[in-house]
């Protein structure tokens, strides 16, 4: 009873955000909708029993998908008006596709149902007794222990696909060279300097103490007082 | 009505994958909602897997779930990073402008 209507609860905040998610002019709304979309989702994903699933899609959805997403759009100066532009045009193809594609799916929704040995198919029955997550580890890490380290490559891939894309080299900083700075041994020496001398030599000169100042002329009061 | 089956969540997954194609049409010139919107696509795939797992008892379902969410962090980072060089080289970034990167 309680679980059905939290699920139409969270069921209607995540259409209506996904709605607003796809139709807000300004697309700082957008992220901020996607993220309360992705929580919603959560909790669905919660009312249906997967509370590890719920808790992956908090962190990394929202804790770094959205993160970019709002970073990249705040950080652009794109003018967003101007892209707004064709919304009217290509609104009535995308409402036909989209209806469209929504028939087929209930159409499909209507006459589908189970297999008789759908049962007996399983891969990974839940096991009784433990927790979810506890459930997910021994599966993950024995089963499908490759795919889970491929997944791994793909974000290490991701990564420094990203870092090589953005990363630019400014001409005009200065860095230090830390390989070209040890390499030039045959150039540096020690020598112990005269004591207020300086080393005399002309790439490391100590300036000279600078000429004194000829003394200012003592003023004079000739003629008239003032 | 108040029973929640595995029909509830088709639908939710299917109104929310519509939802995602309807905005790649609507906003064919912004790529950054277009990117929101294949993410609002891979919820609703997720949110599938994850009725069907419940629905079965079979983790594998959230198994999959999990790889749909490593594969969706990858693409976005991608994305996004393409986006950023691609503004600062033409200073936009309407869709229709990236046919000239053909050569």
């Amino acid at each position: 009873m309680i679980a059905g209507l939290a699920f139409y609860f969270f069921a209607f905040i995540l259409i209506a955000s996904a709605v607003t998610v796809v139709t807000a002019r300004n697309p700082v709304h957008s992220v901020i909708w996607l993220i309360a979309a992705f929580f919603n989702a959560a909790a669905l994903f919660l009312i249906a029993g997967a509370e590890f699933l719920a808790m992956i899609l908090v962190i990394v959805y929202v804790g770094a998908v959205a993160v970019l997403f709002l970073f990249v759009v705040m950080m652009l100066d794109v003018d967003f008006a101007q892209l707004r532009e064709g919304v009217q045009r290509y609104a009535p193809i995308g409402a036909v596709v989209g209806g469209i594609l929504f028939l087929e799916l209930l159409l499909v929704l209507s006459v589908w149902r189970f297999a008789p040995d759908a049962a007996a198919l399983r891969m990974a029955p839940m096991p009784e007794g433990i927790t979810n997550t506890e459930a997910i580890g021994r599966i993950l890490y024995t089963d499908h222990i490759y795919l889970f380290q491929i997944s791994g490559l793909i974000l290490l891939v991701a990564m420094i696909g990203a870092i090589v894309l953005t990363l630019r080299e400014r001409p005009g900083t200065k860095r230090q060279d830390v390989a070209t700075q040890i390499a030039r041994t045959s150039t540096v020496a020690m020598a112990r300097p005269e004591l207020g001398e300086g080393i005399r030599r002309e790439d490391i000169l100590r300036p000279l103490p600078p000429p004194a100042k000829e003394a200012p002329k003592p003023v004079t009061h000739e003629g008239g007082h003032h | 009505m108040l029973d929640i089956g595995l029909t509830h969540y088709l639908v939710v997954s299917a109104i929310l994958f519509v939802l995602g194609v309807f905005g790649i049409f609507m906003n064919r010139k912004n790529v950054i909602v277009i990117l929101m919107s294949v993410e609002l696509i891979l919820l609703s795939v997720n949110l599938n897997l994850v009725a069907f797992s419940a629905q079965l008892g079979d983790l594998t379902g959230q198994v999959f779930a999990m790889f749909i969410l490593t594969v969706a962090a990858a693409e976005a980072a991608i994305g996004l990073a393409i986006v950023v060089i691609y503004f600062r080289n033409r200073g936009s970034i309407e869709v229709e402008d990236i046919s000239t990167l053909k050569g």
